[in-house]
């Protein structure tokens, strides 16, 4: 089995767009959102949920004002800016349970929170593992992590070739989460400035983790000096560039539509590029 | 006053309406608390006047006080110790620095050390005072490096503070305590759904707040019919111009080859003002 990311640094570059068209084309895949904070391959994948897991992050601690003496020490104490006024502000509480442990007569209860749900799915093209975090709650790591998991195990247990993971951006915490036990991690940059900066370090990011490293442009015809340098800067890295997909108003419209651009316009330039970079991947992932 | 530009999905033009706000402005200080991927100074090319470690306190084990009896291990709610027969380890990029595990320690084997997992960078362009964060690469916790850009706040400036992208740790983080959030989205389906995350959030930070429609033109109404649902303000629209999309890309604010923009950026200032408590 091999798994691949897709990834950006820079946010909406069209990873998205790119994973959802990816699994439209390919065949016995399985497909995991880890943009758990912000997914939207549902919107292009239409799963059907066919069961849906609590998640639990960290603990809460909650001060029970009844038992508390107002002695202070909490607040003191809490390094996440947490306590106040002997009251517990769950969106800074990180559930490290140090208050719990220091108060003086055992006035800090320390509860399970559920910060959001794990789903399993079915879609036209294949299981998908996805979640929603509840806005406002931490750990979007650890929920990563589970949907990650949940689409290995979909693979396994359904005997398929591929797990497509969709990933957030940045390189923090739940990219780094998105790219464990990972083969590949697909790089989608649009040529600015800024999506080359970003380029960088996502890049360096897949080599501190020792994950291989693949290129993809998105919009390259909207500045072709950028796409040149970053073709010829992955070059010198011995990176693969394995597609250019131009600017295509079509992307939009199939967004709109809720449908992968593959499907909704075969015939539309971006397309007939998405199709071309498969070809390719498939041979890679093969 | 400060206003913080956030979003909930990525690439909606978060950074470019900051800093085209920063300009159209003149004397203000602007924060990058997009600390995975700061593009502010990219944008505008500011000179560095100084650069500052950000570091984490991570425990360190003294091996010849410890007796291995895996309290701080059983404690830690973060995974970041381990402690088996006679090994006992540390995996400081998981350490969160609550500094539990030398509470517990019964022997007082264990001591915090600074670990640096980023960095704030300080510089101006023109008028304008920039301060940016930048994790480095490998390390997963944006948090503490959005904390200590905030901390550099001038509370007597005009701050304009640009978000990470998402509607987790970070943007809580940064939209945390600022007078003013403005959301930036584009009128698509994504842009929809991730906005609709990004206002729940800000709801329970109880920070006013208005949107930005970027790329105006493209997509569907999905976004206008849930802003005028749900009472939200749409602020400014900007349309989508393949030309700012150029300029764009070449690192160039649109607001300096359309001047005309100033002031429109200047006028929502006036809004926001008007808005915030």
């Amino acid at each position: 089995m091999k798994k691949m990311t897709i990834l950006s640094g820079k946010g909406g570059t069209g990873k998205t767009t790119v994973t959802a068209s990816l699994a439209t084309l390919s065949s016995n895949a399985v497909f995991a959102d880890c943009d758990v904070d912000a997914s939207n391959l549902h919107l292009l994948l239409k799963p059907e949920v066919k069961e849906t897991i609590e998640f639990k992050g960290l603990n809460l601690a909650v001060i029970d004002p009844e038992r508390c003496i107002q002695c202070g020490l909490c607040e003191e104490r809490c390094r996440f800016n947490a306590i106040h006024d002997f009251k517990v502000d769950p969106i800074h509480c990180e559930g490290c349970k140090v208050c719990v442990e220091i108060c003086p007569v055992q006035a800090i209860d320390f509860v399970e929170r559920i910060c959001g749900y794990a789903y399993i799915s079915e879609t036209e093209y294949g299981p998908m593992s996805h979640a929603d975090l509840i806005p406002g709650m931490e750990n979007s790591g650890k929920l990563v992590t589970l949907v990650r998991q949940n689409g290995k195990k979909l693979a396994d247990d359904g005997g398929h070739g591929l797990v497509l993971v969709d990933g957030p951006p940045g390189i923090g915490c739940p990219v780094i989460a998105s790219l464990a036990d990972i083969d590949y991690g697909l790089v989608v940059v649009e040529p600015t400035l800024s999506g080359i900066h970003d380029l960088e370090r996502a890049l360096q990011l897949l080599d501190h983790f020792k994950v291989e490293a693949l290129v993809c442009v998105n919009k390259h015809d909207l500045n072709d000096e950028n796409t040149a340098a970053i073709e010829e800067f992955c070059h010198e890295e011995n990176i693969e560039v394995v597609g250019l997909i131009p600017f295509d108003p079509e992307v939009t419209k199939a967004m709109v539509a809720g449908r992968p651009v593959v499907e909704y316009a075969p015939d539309s330039p971006a397309s007939g590029a998405i199709r071309s970079m498969w070809e390719r991947l498939a041979s890679i992932l093969s | 006053m400060k206003i913080a530009v956030a979003s909930g999905k990525g690439g909606t033009g978060k950074t470019s309406v900051a800093v085209n706000l920063a300009l159209s402005l003149g004397r203000v200080q602007v924060l990058d608390c997009d600390v995975e991927e700061p593009n502010v100074h990219i944008l505008l090319k500011p000179d560095l006047d100084e650069t500052l470690p950000v570091e984490l306190q991570v425990p360190r084990i003294l091996e010849e006080r410890c007796d291995y009896c895996g309290d701080c291990a059983r404690f830690c709610q973060f995974n970041a110790l381990f402690v088996a027969g006679e090994t006992a380890m540390v995996f400081p990029e998981l350490c969160h620095s609550c500094g539990g595990c030398s509470i517990v320690c019964p022997r007082d084997a264990i001591v915090e050390e600074p670990r640096r997992i980023g960095r704030i960078v300080k510089g101006t362009a023109g008028e304008i005072d920039l301060v940016y964060g930048e994790i480095n690469v490998g390390e997963a916790l944006a948090v503490p490096i959005i904390a200590a850009v905030k901390e550099q706040i001038d509370e007597s400036a005009m701050v304009i503070i640009d978000s990470a992208p998402g509607s987790a740790c970070p943007l809580v983080e940064t939209v945390h305590g600022v007078d003013f959030c403005l959301l930036v989205t584009e009128p698509t389906p994504f842009g929809l759904h991730d906005l609709k995350v990004a206002v729940d959030v800000v709801k329970i930070l109880g920070v006013p707040m208005g949107v930005v429609v970027n790329f105006a033109g493209i997509g569907d109404r999905g976004v206008y019919d849930f802003c005028e649902e749900k009472g939200i303000p749409i602020m400014m629209e900007i349309p989508f111009d393949r030309r700012i999309a150029e300029l764009y890309s070449m690192g160039v604010p649109f607001v300096e080859e359309m001047h005309e923009w100033k002031q429109r950026f200047r006028d929502l200032v006036e809004m926001i003002e008007e808005m915030a408590p």
